[in-house]
């Protein structure tokens, strides 16, 4: 498969209710009871940041807004949490996605990398001004383990726009 | 040369500027943070949330449920008939005790009537499972599958077979939330069974409780088990709610570090008994009027010497 960031490559529109389709099964993934592993990556963040990305006219900071409110009452965590996260993100994302196009996956996850520490320290850093305790570094595995998966989700989330446009019934692929 | 003042109309609409949404959407978030947790007067909206994202909680465990059930389903007969025999010598071994309640029960209230004692509370509830458990890593939490349609209230006590849990905190139409007594912000009055003690247990946020201000040189051993004290007015007394694990006696501190493990099984699923609301306390008997100080004398101590 060729890289999207080569121009040789012009791929097809998105279809929104794709868009709709992959947030609601990252939520899915996030509810799942993962209690016990702090490592686990937040879906809806890493999934949130692949659409800034990409379409940002599509996907505004309000879809950010609207799905951190849905994890801060699911996770039982305090309401504006995670959107006050997810919305920082998204705003990075955009602000970044005309630079991190032009890059091949790879580096595209090391930009990513910072926008999720950030979205894990504001996280904990909120929730200790108001009187918790560090619950431990454990908790930045969790973006690393995120910016591992921007390339592989990425691949996954752009396979619907791979398809060529006019279906050939002799080729395979 | 009107025409210079007027910018040209933007080709393209495409909303506010992202600085300022950004701007807006983040004030939003800090207002809802600080009204959430300083004034908790955010109840309503959760509760509006939870209609939205319990069902797709309860969706996303479905499969997880599903496995766990179905392997609880094709369990062996040798296993099935073994925990029948266990249960059945558990229950014979009980009887004695058992059976002899009702008559206990029944003299012990005669006895507090002649007595003019306050009549004991009566323990009743419904049993509730446990949905699952936040992801929260700050707080101590699960979720029960009973909300307010099952007329859950917050406050009510939450117990297991072997002790207390916690306590519902949170009611939403279809779940309720538990604080575990492992909590941070959890604190239960407890009585040292074999010296009748009194104090409090604090979570500690890692699966276990810490026995606060008791004195260095009090009388507790390791092993001690720890009741409800009933004077919350919230937990009924006399549930066991913790074993001393671990004495720690320094005499640069006043008071020992006694930590304690929780009886019950808090920190693992499954199905759990939720205790009726006790009845209110009586008010506060009002102060009677101060009858030396209306005639100009200093109030009296209320013991002399």
């Amino acid at each position: 498969m060729q890289g999207t960031h080569k121009s040789s490559r012009i791929l097809q529109p998105v279809r929104p209710w794709f868009i709709v389709f992959s947030l609601f099964l990252a939520l899915l993934l996030n509810m799942l009871p993962t209690r016990q592993w702090p490592f686990m990556p937040d879906w809806v963040l890493l999934t949130l940041c692949f659409w800034h990305v990409r379409e940002w006219r599509k996907v505004g900071m309000g879809w950010a807004f609207t799905l951190g409110l849905a994890m801060d009452v699911a996770d039982g965590a305090a309401l504006g949490q995670h959107a006050l996260a997810y919305v920082l993100v998204a705003y990075g994302a955009t602000a970044l996605s005309r630079r991190m196009l032009w890059f091949p996956l790879s580096p595209q996850a090391l930009h990513v990398l910072p926008l999720m520490l950030l979205a894990q320290a504001v996280q904990l850093l909120l929730r200790i001004m108001a009187g918790g305790d560090f619950p431990g570094w454990s908790q930045f595995i969790s973006p690393l383990i995120s910016t591992l998966l921007w390339g592989p989700v990425s691949l996954l989330l752009l396979l619907p726009q791979y398809q060529p446009v006019e279906r050939d019934e002799n080729r395979p692929l | 040369m009107a025409a210079l003042d007027h910018a040209p109309p933007p080709f393209f609409k495409r909303g506010p500027a992202p600085l300022a949404l950004l701007s807006f959407y983040v004030a939003c978030s800090i207002a809802l943070f600080v009204l959430d947790l300083r004034f908790h007067a955010l109840d309503a909206a959760r509760q509006g949330i939870s209609l939205v994202t319990d069902p797709l909680q309860r969706l996303a465990q479905a499969p997880m449920r599903m496995l766990t059930e179905g392997s609880e389903y094709f369990v062996a007969l040798e296993t099935l008939e073994a925990e029948n025999r266990a249960l059945q010598a558990a229950r014979l071994e009980a009887a004695p005790a058992l059976l002899r309640l009702a008559q206990l029960e029944a003299e012990n209230e005669r006895l507090r009537q002649l007595l003019n004692l306050q009549t004991r509370e009566k323990a009743a509830g419904q049993a509730a499972r446990i949905l699952y458990t936040a992801r929260d890593p700050f707080s101590r939490r699960v979720y029960l599958d009973k909300g307010q349609q099952q007329n859950l209230v917050p406050g009510q006590p939450v117990i297991d077979e072997k002790g207390i849990i916690g306590q519902i905190t949170r009611v939403f139409p279809f779940s309720a939330e538990v604080t575990l007594i492992t909590d941070k912000q959890q604190a239960v009055p407890v009585q040292i069974l074999r010296t009748g003690q009194r104090s409090v247990v604090f979570g500690l946020g890692n699966g276990q409780v810490e026995l606060k201000y008791i004195p260095a040189n009090a009388d507790v051993q390791v092993g001690d088990t720890l009741v409800t004290s009933g004077l919350d007015g919230i937990y009924l007394p006399g549930f066991p709610v913790a074993q001393v694990a671990h004495v720690e006696r320094d005499s640069a501190y006043a008071f020992a570090r006694i930590v304690a493990t929780p009886t019950a099984a808090v920190e693992s699923h499954g199905v759990v008994m939720v205790l009726d609301p006790r009845p209110p306390h009586p008010p506060h008997p009002e102060p009677l009027p101060d009858k030396p100080r209306a005639k100009g004398r200093p109030a009296a101590a209320p013991q002399g010497n």
